[in-house]
This record gives structure tokens, sequence and C-alpha cells, in this order.
């Protein structure tokens, strides 16, 4: 069994991933997809602008990678800290 | 073979797999009625998710949605994928961890706290009621247009097919029933899409298409469909496809909202407890969403698509000509208009389909020297997806098989919702609150009733909707948002929220956003008796819809303010956090 400071350093890093993914998770939705989207008005995708594409493709692309990115990190930090199930 | 008995078959025959695979999936334990075991693979927890999620409303209304506003309602597609970041990051993997069964349990130990428990009950009733009510509404739409039985008829049979899978099966049957309707409705609602992008761009894929040349029958138009879109809208008076035109601040607000009201959906969440590890739970929300947005990444493109389509049927020879006459309307108008929801009134008296924006100041005076007198033609936004193969002249079968994906849509979502009413009733009303000794017999015996009262009042409901029946989606999701999404945020992440804490900022949100619902829709959705409109909102440009995000916030805030205020956690409940948050020893968990 891993004790508790190893328990404290595996949640740090979990909250730390987590954030950063968040981050993501709000610029290509909130950000590209609402927000900036003036700003990428110059960029032209398909007929229209990059942040057109963003709000109804890219943003559940970029979802999809990060809910996979997660279990994959996640699930090779359990096994850095001892915390996987056998 | 004529298109009733074709789309008799194909909704027959999905019926019938989904009474073997009911037959077949009889639960025999509390375990496997209310977590099917835990012993559901994760891509098969996915599929059964993504149709769990997937309602009439995402199958029927939302690609209607897009098609008549554009980029506006892009709201609704990066809202309801977004929610499942949240559920696999902050959610999932430590419910599952905590390896009991409701999501009103999971709160009631937390917080050490029985009124914390029912707080949750009656969240979880609310919302899922309301939000079953539109399901069973579906359900008699898509039998009487298609099958020509009564509403009431097309109601009554498929309550007794979710009464045979659900209450017999709980949610081993009703995960297994879940993958095939995943399956009828993934085919029922891409397939037309393919079609009708290959007519339109060339391009197999319908979110590639979207973004393609437009070539009509393959010719070259030198255009990029959005292009087009965007040009034949503004020439009929309406604001431009790929245009920003709602207010920002509400756009953000409800695309908020709609996330956090997503992860914080019981139905939605228990399918994770259904997975026999956590890592399976993280990697099943990923799959959950491969198979939604499967039909989310197609959805924008047929809401464009469909619009362009309509337009090109009214206006055959182009949009400067004249549109065409009434009597040589196609036929999928003339089917629609028997249903109401499809209408042409000659307001002119030429005979002829005049459909434009009547609303546009702008456009008044050109519509005045064409004599046209009003738009003529009024269009459902939900017939949209249903009345789509129709519109691009497709196949009967493919008429028939998107039949078949409404059903599975509305009763996939409505098993889903009725097993979390039941759960929770025998779970944590009966087993945990009123009569704690009943053994596990019984309590299977009382989630069996639960289930079969629910389906009663659900079916009562559907057959006599409250005129509000629309706008309590929003109820569901602003509930769920306001206090259940943050306890449980909060449950896991903070070892200092204490019993007190989490009871005032469930409160406050549920009740803040209550009355913020009802000031602007009404007091218990009564006509007539709100104070103000969305149109003009109480606070900023915030609409009722959108408040579930400032609900959930202050939910947050409260709970901070009253636990640090009040005294610290006990031990054993941190100790409760701690195990929560490591995977090891989940296994052990399922066996209670």
């Amino acid at each position: 069994m891993a004790d508790n400071s190893s328990n404290n350093a595996y949640w740090a890093a979990n909250v730390r991933i987590i954030l950063w993914s968040l981050v993501l998770w709000a610029i290509v939705s909130f950000g590209f997809g609402i927000l900036l989207r003036p700003l990428l008005s110059g960029i032209s995708v398909g007929g229209t602008d990059l942040g057109f594409w963003f709000a109804q493709q890219g943003s559940i692309l970029v979802f999809l990678g990060i809910i996979f990115f997660y279990a994959w990190r996640m699930n090779k930090l359990d096994a850095e800290h001892g915390v996987d199930e056998q | 073979m004529d298109q009733y008995t074709l789309n008799l078959l194909f909704v027959g025959a999905s019926f019938a797999l989904y009474i073997g695979i009911a037959i077949w999936a009889r639960a025999g334990s509390t375990s496997e009625f209310y977590a099917a075991g835990r012993g559901v693979h994760p891509v098969t927890n996915g599929m059964a998710t993504a149709a769990d999620w997937m309602s009439a409303a995402s199958f029927i209304s939302m690609a209607g949605l897009i098609a008549f506003t554009g980029y506006d309602n892009s709201t609704y597609l990066m809202g309801w994928t977004g929610g499942y970041v949240l559920l696999a990051l902050l959610l999932a993997p430590y419910l599952r961890k905590f390896g009991k069964f409701t999501v009103p349990e999971f709160i009631g130990d937390r917080f050490y706290s029985p009124t914390a428990r029912m707080v949750a009950v009656v969240c979880l009733i609310v919302a899922s009621v309301t939000y079953v009510i539109g399901q069973m509404t579906g359900v008699g739409v898509a039998f009487s247009r298609f099958l020509e039985v009564s509403n009431t008829a097309g109601l009554l049979i498929g309550a007794c097919v979710v009464f045979a899978y659900a209450v017999f099966g709980g949610m081993k049957g009703v995960t297994y029933t879940q993958v095939a309707q995943y399956c009828v409705l993934i085919m029922a609602y891409t397939i037309p899409a393919i079609f009708i992008s290959l007519q339109l761009t060339g391009n197999p894929i319908p979110g590639l298409g979207l973004f393609s040349e437009y070539k009509p029958g393959g010719e070259a138009s030198g255009l990029y469909l959005l292009e087009k879109l965007d040009l034949v809208v503004q020439d009929l008076g309406f604001a431009s496809y790929t245009g920003h035109h709602q207010d920002t601040l509400n756009m953000v607000l409800f695309t908020l909202s709609l996330m956090i009201g997503t992860a914080g959906l019981p139905h939605v969440i228990m399918r994770f407890f259904t997975v026999p590890k956590v890592s399976d739970a993280r990697w099943s929300a990923g799959w959950a969403l491969v198979f939604i947005a499967l039909l989310y990444l197609t959805a924008p493109a047929v809401g464009a698509m469909a619009r362009l389509n309509i337009i090109d049927t009214i206006y055959n020879n182009g949009i400067t000509e004249e549109p065409i006459e009434y009597e040589a309307r196609p036929t999928w108008m003339k089917n629609w208009e028997v249903t109401g929801l499809l209408k042409f009134e000659d307001k002119n008296g030429d005979g002829r389909i005049q459909f434009y924006n009547d609303k546009s100041e702008s456009f008044a005076a050109t519509a005045e020297a064409n004599g046209w007198k009003g738009s003529e033609l009024d269009v459902n936004r939900d017939i949209l997806v249903l009345a789509n193969p129709e519109i691009a002249q497709l196949p009967g079968w493919v008429i028939a098989l998107v039949a078949a994906g409404g059903l599975a849509a509305a009763l996939s979502t409505a098993a889903g919702l009725l097993l979390a009413i039941s759960s929770s009733i025998s779970h944590d009303l009966f087993k945990g609150q009123l009569t704690p000794d009943m053994s596990e017999k019984n309590e299977l015996l009382t989630a069996r009733i639960a289930m079969a009262v629910a389906i009663v009042i659900a079916t009562y409901l559907g057959l006599n909707p409250p005129g509000f029946a629309a706008q309590t989606v929003a109820l569901a999701f602003g509930l769920a948002a306001a206090s259940l999404f943050p306890a449980l945020m909060m449950g896991i992440f903070s070892k200092r929220i204490n019993n007190k804490g989490a009871v005032a900022g469930m409160l406050t949100g549920l009740i803040v956003t209550l009355i913020y619902i009802f000031l602007h829709k009404g007091w218990f959705f009564v006509p007539g008796t709100n104070s103000f409109t969305d149109a003009e909102p109480l606070l900023l440009s915030i609409k009722s819809t959108s408040f579930g995000a400032i609900g959930a916030m202050l939910n947050f805030a409260v709970a901070y303010f009253v636990s640090n205020a009040t005294e610290d956690t006990p031990q054993e409940i941190k100790d409760l956090v701690e195990s929560v948050r490591v995977p090891r020893g989940a296994g052990a968990a399922t066996d209670h």
C-alpha cells in the first residue's frame, strides 16, 4: 500500500493535469469558438472562418483528444505512484 | 412495397430486437438491476451512454435548431459535448471508485447528511421526470407520422416495450438494449446525411462536406456550400448563416450551463457505475464521446444542407425567380401538412409559395416591390431531420430507417431516465430512509414497482403533456447544473466542505435558479405569471436558460463560505475522500 505522502504527490499531479486539460477545453470552445472568433476571422476555412469551424467541428474533436489523453496519462500516473488497480 | 409497409417492417424489427434482448438480460440481483453487475465493457458502456444521452431532442430537434439559426446555435453542439470533458476529468472515475449505486447516495455519504441525500433525490426526480415527458411525446409524434396509428396508441406501444426491458432487465437490460438502439439511431442519422452530402458536395463525410464546394449534381458552382447558403438566406431577408448575431455573454453562459448540466445529469453519471474498474470509467467517457461525436459532427451538416434544400425546393428556378406553385409542391410537403407541423397560407393569393423573412425591416421594401404580403410557409423545426430523406428524395428504406431511429433515440433516453428515478426511489428513499432493514429481494421488488409506476406516470404525462413541456428541459439542465454538479465536484476535490456547507450550497443553487426560471417562464410555468421575458431578462442579458451556470457559481461560493465558518469535516470523511481519489481497491468496493 502506498503511503500518504505518495498519495499527495499523486493527487497534486492529477490536479495539475486536470487544470491544463480544462484550460485547453475552455480555449477551443469559449475561446476559439466564441470570444476569440473575431481574431481568427482572417483564417478562412471552407467558405467561412476558423472560429466557425471550431464552434461546429473543431471543439468536439479537441474534447475527444482531451479525454483520451487524460485516460492514457492517468493510467500511467497510477502505475508510477503504485495506486493502479491490480 | 409501399412506404407504410417498409416503416412497419423497420420499426417492428427493431422492437422485436429490443424485446429479445430483454428476455436474454434479466436482472437477478440489485447489483445487476442498478449497475448491470459492474461487468460492462468500457466500449459497450460508451455506446450505451451515447444512446442514453442522445434523446429525441438531439436526434429530432438539434439539427433544426442549427438550421434555422446558424452559427449562434453552435452553443448546443459545444455544450452537449463539452460536458463529457467535465464528466471524464472531474466526476466519473471517482464516483466509480466510491462504488455505490446512485448519485444521491454519494452526496449523502460524503456530506454525512440524510438531508443532503434527500435534496439530491428531489433534484434528480424533478430533473428526470421533466426530461422524460419530452421523450414520451417524441415517441407519440414519431409513431403517428410514420405508422399512421393515433398518438395515444403509439405512446402505449412504446411504453409497453420500455416496460418489458426496463422492469425485468433493470440496468442490465437497459444497457444492452441501448447498445442496439445506438446502432439503429446512428445509422438512421448518418445514412441520409451521407446521401445528401454526396448530392450537394460530392463529399461522403457530412462534416467535411459542410466545408466543401457546393456542387449540386456534380456541377461546379465556384462557391463553397456555406457561402452559397449565406447568399441565399440573405437574399430572402434572413440573417447570415455563419454570422454571429446573438449577444456574446449569453452565448458563453448558455454553453457553460449546458456543459455543467450535462455533467450533472444523474442518468448519465450512473452509467459509469457499471464498468469493472476506475481506469475503465476514464476510457468509457472517451468512448461515449466518440459515439456521440459521430452524430454531433454530422448534425451541423444536416442542418445547413437541409436549409439549402428547402429553399431550393421552393425557389426551384433560382432565388431571383418566382417560387413554385402550391399545387406543384412535392409529396413531403403534403405529408407534413397532414400533421399540422408544416403550414401554407396564400397571403397574396397568387397560388405560389413565398417563403422569406417577413420580420426583417430592411427586406420589407423588396418584398413589397415583389407583391409579397408576408411569408406563406411555416415550417416547424422539429420536422427537419424526419423529413430530410424525403426532401432529398432518398429511397423508401432510408425513410423507414429514420422512423426507427427517432423511436430508438426517444426510447433509450426514456429508459435511462426511468432507471435513474426508480433506483433513487428504491435505494435512496426506501432502503436509505424509510425501510433500511429491507432484504435484497424486497429492494429489487421495490425497484421494479417504482419503475412500473414511473412508466405509468411518464406515459400519462406524455399523453397529456403540460403546456410547459418544451420549457422544462431548461429546468432539468438548470437543476443538474446548479445543484448536483457542484456538490459532486466539491465532494471529491475538497475535504473541507462539510454537511452544512453542502446543504446550504445545494439549496441556494436550486432555489435561486428555480426563482430565476419562474420569473421568466411563469410561476410553476403557469402562463402570464412571469414578470420578465427572455427577450428582456432581469439581469444583464442573461436568459433563464443560461442561468444554470450562475446557479452553480452561487452553489460553490455559499458552500465554501458556510463550510469555512463552521466546524471541520470528521476524520472518517477525510479518509473517504482520500480513498475515492485513488483507483486502487475499486474491485473491493463493488461487493458491499
